[in-house]
């Protein structure tokens, strides 16, 4: 069903019919935070996640560090983006190589902006707090999975005064984050911003089938609340999976 | 060619794999555990590159003398030094590199497992500073937020029914803690996660049919 | 008020330090406040009581260092459990952080049932690269996901392995797990999919994240965080390292709340009388 709700949606966005988006207050302030940082001539700290390829937010974190890169290509500011694990470490490099290439200004490419560092968590934390009060970045963008280094990586961001803007699908690390940033994405919102940011009508068209499969989902929720009050039991038997 | 190809095997691996779990024919399992070994080893293999990566940024800071070179000594040095230990114990017990009395275990119990656990404990003092600078209890809704944050902060802990036992049971910080995780924390969290799921299986989608290919290099 | 001012602008150095001396004097001076077992601790309990005395459970414990003070507490107390009820326990880690502390704390226990043999009533299959990959592996075979166990034997041959193919084997699935891949893998891919029955210990913080795993009756039981561990100690009539703790983590919480607290009585101040 989501997948035909999906289908259904990229193809009448492939014939010209673009769904409205709203307007996520979060990725508007990603630019605003590079912005910052232009001014202040100082670098973007980029950070997708502490996980490995097949966590599908390290996917999401890595498509938005391109549209990152573009801007930074584009205000001439320097970025780094250190990565706990070897994939995501080339695919890293392969979108701000490609942010740059797409900004006109593929001369700019810095070889060390993209820095692989250890998949240990802590090692990693060590690493990117260092980064953080050694080279002072005026913005820290967060994008991806986090675990317990939420916290511990926001509040030095904080201690720094650098702008911060995280976006976690983690919903245990949502409250550390909306406390110590200046602006979070939650949940959907992070696998939301790559259509937003491109605007592409068949990206943005995904996101109309995955509401729409939402609002069958919360129609089902309510049927079996009503059939459960009435002690019918049926649907609720067929969802079992145990 | 050079995005149609990767594109093309990404959408086969992909319906591959997810008819793998629907599945459970042999016919089916056997080429997706294949598939599933050969990502081990090609991810093993990632780490060549990442520890390349890893020498050549930090000797570049130490030929280019940037403001914290002597760090990177230290950081090269501990890299290779603990590669190497492992090397030589992986040779001469056969594998078992973290057997007891071997200097890999001897560097594993004195400096990683120390090193990890103070990092971590980094985040009762964060928990607090952040708690003392952020919680802003600034209109009604912050400060329902507040209130259930210290009903359950106390609520876990015994303290909170210390303070508490002399009132009926369903009114103990304790029971109503349960109440708070178990009803309105599971509903909202029920609803970021169905939100989450669907976003996840729309992205998974949109690799693999090709709609999101930025992942493919810039290179057209 | 002069007194807020100062405090407005402390240095957080200073909160640093009073939540170390707080967490501090309980350990050295224990104030053994009273424990109550929760409803997801006793399912935890109530979960492994059932298993069948004799049969072989597997246990995957995925986390390293850092997750010390919550999961070792827990590790001990189910892995006793397991063993004073004579089932065989198949030990399996995902964290590469993990195996060399996960064996240390499981020889540190089987010494206590001298009568025990390691091979024959419990085995440390080690570490695997791969995660979920590892998790799906198994069920097509376990020794195939862990062909030698972590001392370098061939698992194949163990006779506590003998019984074991995949996961039909078990009737139970302990795992304790700081993070990722952790508790909501296993529910996914293995709970989901294979219909094995669970129970898990987490850190305290992600503990919320799997009430509704619980609530749905996919986890039997849980652990959450030091809290959890020491309610578990309590209902086995142990006291261990989490019960302990439990009193630093007392001061703390009440430490944090009075943070907020204090944070907000500052700020309420009028503007003025902050400039």
């Amino acid at each position: 069903m989501f997948f035909a709700f999906v289908l259904y949606f990229i193809r009448s966005a492939e014939k010209g019919k673009k769904p409205f988006v709203r307007r996520i207050a979060g990725i508007d302030a990603i630019e605003e935070a590079i912005g910052r940082a232009t001014e202040m001539g100082r670098s973007v700290l980029y950070i997708p996640g502490i996980l490995d390829i097949d966590d599908i937010q390290t996917v999401a974190g890595l498509v938005i560090l391109e549209s990152v890169a573009r801007l930074t290509a584009k205000y001439q500011t320097p970025i780094t983006v250190p990565v706990t694990y070897p994939i995501p470490f080339t695919i890293a490099e392969e979108m701000v190589k490609g942010g740059y290439l797409h900004a006109g200004r593929p001369e700019q490419y810095d070889p060390n902006s993209v820095r692989f560092v250890s998949p240990e968590q802590f090692a990693y934390v060590a690493a990117v707090t260092g980064i953080m009060l050694r080279d002072r970045p005026a913005a820290h963008i967060f994008m991806g999975s986090f675990y317990a280094e939420s916290l511990l990586l926001a509040e030095t961001g904080f201690a720094t005064g650098a702008i911060q803007v995280a976006g976690t699908a983690n919903v245990h690390q949502l409250p550390f984050f909306v406390v110590a940033c200046d602006y979070t994405l939650i949940g959907e919102e992070l696998y939301a911003a790559s259509a937003y940011l491109s605007g592409e009508p068949k990206l943005v068209g995904s996101l109309k089938g995955a509401d729409l499969m939402k609002i069958a989902i919360v129609t089902t929720v309510v049927v079996g609340c009503l059939l459960e009050s009435l002690g019918i039991h049926a649907l609720t038997l067929w969802m079992t999976t145990q | 060619m050079k995005r149609e190809l990767p594109l093309a095997i990404t959408a086969a691996i992909g319906v591959f794999m997810i008819l793998s779990f629907f599945v459970p024919h042999q016919a089916v399992s056997v080429p997706a555990d294949f598939l599933q070994a050969s990502a081990i080893i090609v991810v093993a293999f990632g780490y060549v590159l990442g520890g390349a990566n890893v020498l050549r940024v930090n000797f570049d800071g130490i030929y280019k003398r940037q403001p914290d070179w002597p760090y990177k000594i230290l950081l090269l040095a501990g890299l290779i030094v603990t590669f190497a230990i492992g090397a030589i114990d992986g040779v001469e017990q056969h594998g078992g590199f973290l057997d007891q009395g071997t200097r890999s275990k001897w560097i594993y119990d004195n400096l990683y497992s120390p090193m990890s656990a103070t990092m971590f404990s980094l985040l009762a003092f964060f928990i607090a500073s952040a708690a003392f600078r952020a919680f802003r209890i600034r209109t009604v809704e912050a400060g329902l937020l507040a209130l259930a944050a210290l009903l359950v902060m106390l609520g876990r802990v015994p303290v909170g029914d210390l303070a508490t036992h002399w009132l009926p049971a369903p009114a103990r910080l304790g029971a109503i803690q349960d109440w708070i995780m178990n009803v309105p924390q599971n509903a909202a969290k029920r609803a970021i996660l169905i939100g989450a799921a669907l976003g996840v299986m729309a992205t998974g989608l949109r690799v693999i049919l090709g709609i999101e290919r930025s992942y493919l290099s810039g290179e057209e | 008020m002069p007194g807020l001012e100062v405090l407005e602008k402390l240095d957080r150095r200073w909160l640093f330090l009073i939540m170390g001396l707080l967490v501090l004097e309980p350990l050295m001076f224990p104030l053994a406040l009273p424990l109550t077992v929760t409803r997801p601790v006793q399912g935890f309990v109530d979960a492994i009581d059932k298993v069948p005395d004799g049969s072989t459970v597997l246990m995957s414990c995925d986390y390293d260092p850092s997750g010390i003070p919550e999961m070792v507490p827990m590790t001990r107390t189910a892995f006793r459990h397991l063993l004073g009820k004579n089932c065989k326990v198949v030990i399996t880690v995902l964290w590469p952080g993990g195996p060399g502390l996960v064996d240390s704390v499981l020889s540190e226990v089987a010494r206590e049932f001298p009568d025990k043999k390691y091979g024959v009533d419990w085995v440390n299959l080690g570490y695997k690269s791969g995660n979920e990959a590892v998790m799906v592996v198994m069920g097509q075979g376990i020794a195939n996901a862990f062909p030698r166990d972590y001392r370098g034997l061939d698992s194949r041959s163990l006779p506590v392995m003998r019984e074991v193919r995949d996961y039909a084997s078990f009737p139970l699935l302990v795992n304790i797990s700081s993070g990722y891949p952790g508790t909501k893998e296993w529910v996914q891919q293995v709970q989901a999919r294979f219909h094995l029955p669970m129970v898990a210990g987490v850190t305290a913080v992600s503990a919320p994240e799997y009430y509704p795993y619980l609530q749905s009756g996919q986890i039997r039981g849980l652990l959450g965080g030091m809290a959890g561990a020491a309610e578990y100690e309590k209902a086995r009539g142990e006291k261990g390292s989490a019960t302990r703790g439990m009193d630093a983590q007392s001061l703390g919480h009440l430490f944090v709340a009075f943070c907020i607290l204090l944070g907000n009585l500052i700020r309420r101040r009028p503007a003025e009388a902050r400039s």
